[in-house]
């Protein structure tokens, strides 16, 4: 479904990515991991356009998206749920997940009881503005404004940073569900335990190259994991 | 709340029709008109775009009108049009590359403050067809004890004018109310807080300030014209540069720039710090001619830095907390 190959990535002067190529395959979820400042972030950012790729090619379901600008990227099924969440904090929970549907206004009211159903907490806060909502909660009404667009990718960055561990836990619980609805998910996490229970595959990125790859259970078996984040 | 505004809009219509003499009448219509303007800036003002060059709006407003008319005869039916295209220009050269490469918060002010001065600046050194910093004045159709051109959209009763002004105040308020409930402000309010998210969700952000600033500069400059053909003389200093800008950001700002009648409770407002300036330092504004700027500056800091939400947004404010005060405490 997404294809990237050789992407390199940056910001002004500084590169970011060197030359990584992964891909996402329907109905899979996928993560990529990695320590901090490895590019995950870049990477995501690079896929939804947010930033200009400086070499290589993103695809998705066989078409460039290099050109496309990030406001069309959600028009092609790819949904970004940002790093620190990024909710319009001034606007309600509802208007918030109205905002997700801006694509595709029509068919706002079905989708919002799609998403209702998945997260009654979202329901019962509905007027309340998003800046108020608890970490838990926003990451929660960020995940469901993604899902407002109906995407067939879902792109989530670090949905578990900055939250309680407990709550990290049903954040969990809840990207399973979202893969288990028939979602494909590429995943972007540092809490990599918890991640390889609920992925099939992952990449592991390490300063802005990807250094192995392979199903989750191997993976977290593989020595390679416990070097890049001990330097064992 | 509906029949009450139908009720307050019926009750100011029917001021002229008192008997009411013409400097009252006047103030009145400098209030309107200056509440419409205001009302045309703070649909950017409030959505995070705050322009400190909309003097150039008005501005290009007045003078096309007024330039086409006295040196090509063109009537203002045909130059008001032209003047709103001109602004459109303006506004798309100041915005577009601003919005492109991410211009934001004071270093698009900076950005419009001097496409202000500039606008004042050009008004100036065109003298020899602008008159300069002495200002132009239209060239006359109420020869020969006419007391009304509808060609030239001269009217020498103050009343016609009324009534013209309201309409365009209203049209203005109608303008703020219809945005206010559109998925663009909605839009443009995700847009002012996380700029990338609002480009994930898919709106696109160039287009939709774009969209925002072209409305509001052509309202500004419908504004100019209004201006120039009411007070049948304009000045560089009075329609555009700094002077002017500062004014309306301190209009809506004071008012409150988030509510409706805001920027027009900011008008009233300052048209009765002017007023009441004038009676009070007299001679002193002679002396030092920058001297009303710098009293707005000084008002403008304390009111961005004690009342944020203007005189009627905090007023609003207030009666809403008393209201909630006893339901949340029963018995």
């Amino acid at each position: 479904m997404l294809a990237v190959s050789n992407l390199s990535a940056g910001y002004g002067s500084f590169q970011a990515l060197f030359g990584v190529s992964l891909e996402v395959r329907a109905g899979e979820s996928v993560a990529v991991l990695g320590p901090n400042g490895a590019g995950k972030t870049t990477l995501l950012r690079a896929i939804s356009k947010l930033i200009d790729a400086s070499a290589g090619e993103i695809t998705m379901e066989g078409a460039r998206l290099n050109e496309v600008p990030a406001h069309e990227v959600i028009g092609r099924g790819i949904a970004h749920v940002p790093e620190n969440r990024r909710l319009f904090p001034r606007l309600t929970v509802e208007e918030n997940l109205r905002m997700g549907a801006f694509s595709s206004r029509k068919k706002f009211p079905e989708r919002l009881k799609f998403v209702y159903g998945l997260f009654p907490r979202m329901e019962e806060r509905c007027g309340q503005l998003a800046g108020t909502l608890s970490g838990g909660e926003q990451q929660m009404c960020a995940i469901a404004r993604a899902l407002m667009s109906g995407p067939k990718l879902l792109l989530l960055d670090e949905p578990s940073a900055g939250l309680a561990p407990v709550v990290v836990q049903s954040i969990f619980a809840l990207v399973k569900r979202i893969c288990a609805e028939g979602f494909t998910v590429l995943i972007v996490e540092q809490n990599v335990q918890q991640v390889l229970k609920v992925v099939d595959r992952a990449y592991l990125l390490e300063t802005g190259r990807i250094k192995s790859s392979g199903d989750a259970a191997a993976l977290a078996a593989s020595s390679e994991l416990k070097r890049a984040y001990l330097g064992l | 709340m509906k029949p009450l505004a139908w009720i307050g809009v019926a009750a100011l219509a029917a001021v002229p029709l008192t008997g009411i003499g013409n400097y009252p009448l006047h103030l009145i219509i400098m209030c309107l008109l200056w509440a419409y303007v205001y009302t045309s800036w703070s649909i950017m003002g409030r959505l995070g775009l705050v322009s400190l060059g909309h003097g150039a709006f008005l501005g290009i407003g007045a003078y096309t009108v007024v330039m086409l008319w006295n040196h090509y005869g063109f009537s203002p039916w045909l130059g008001a049009p032209l003047a709103v295209l001109l602004s459109l220009a303006a506004a798309l050269l100041i915005g577009l590359p601003c919005f492109r490469f991410r211009i934001v918060g004071h270093y698009f002010a900076l950005v419009t403050l001097a496409l202000s001065e500039v606008t004042r600046l050009v008004i100036v050194a065109l003298r020899d067809h602008t008159g300069g910093s002495l200002g132009a004045t239209p060239n006359t159709a109420l020869a020969q004890g006419n007391t009304w051109s509808l060609d030239a959209l001269q009217f020498s009763d103050k009343r016609v004018w009324f009534y013209v002004i309201l309409a365009f105040w209203l049209a203005g308020l109608w303008i703020w109310a219809r945005l206010d409930r559109s998925m663009t402000r909605l839009a443009l309010d995700a847009i002012t807080h996380e700029e990338d998210a609002a480009a994930s969700v898919g709106i696109n952000v160039t287009r939709s300030k774009l969209f925002v600033t072209l409305v509001s500069a052509g309202m500004t400059s419908v504004g100019g014209v209004l201006y120039a053909q009411y007070q049948l003389y304009i000045n560089p200093e009075t329609v555009s540069g700094i002077g002017i800008s500062l004014q309306m950001v301190f209009g809506a700002i004071a008012g409150g720039m988030f509510v409706m009648l805001g920027p027009t409770v900011g008008a009233v407002f300052t048209l009765l710090l002017q007023e009441g300036l004038r009676l009070a330092l007299g001679d002193a504004f002679k002396q030092f001619p920058a001297l009303d700027l710098a009293i707005y500056g000084l008002m403008l800091v304390l009111f961005i830095i004690y009342m944020p939400k203007g005189i009627l947004g905090a007023a609003l404010e207030w009666r809403a907390r008393r209201r909630a005060t006893p339901a949340a405490a029963p018995g």
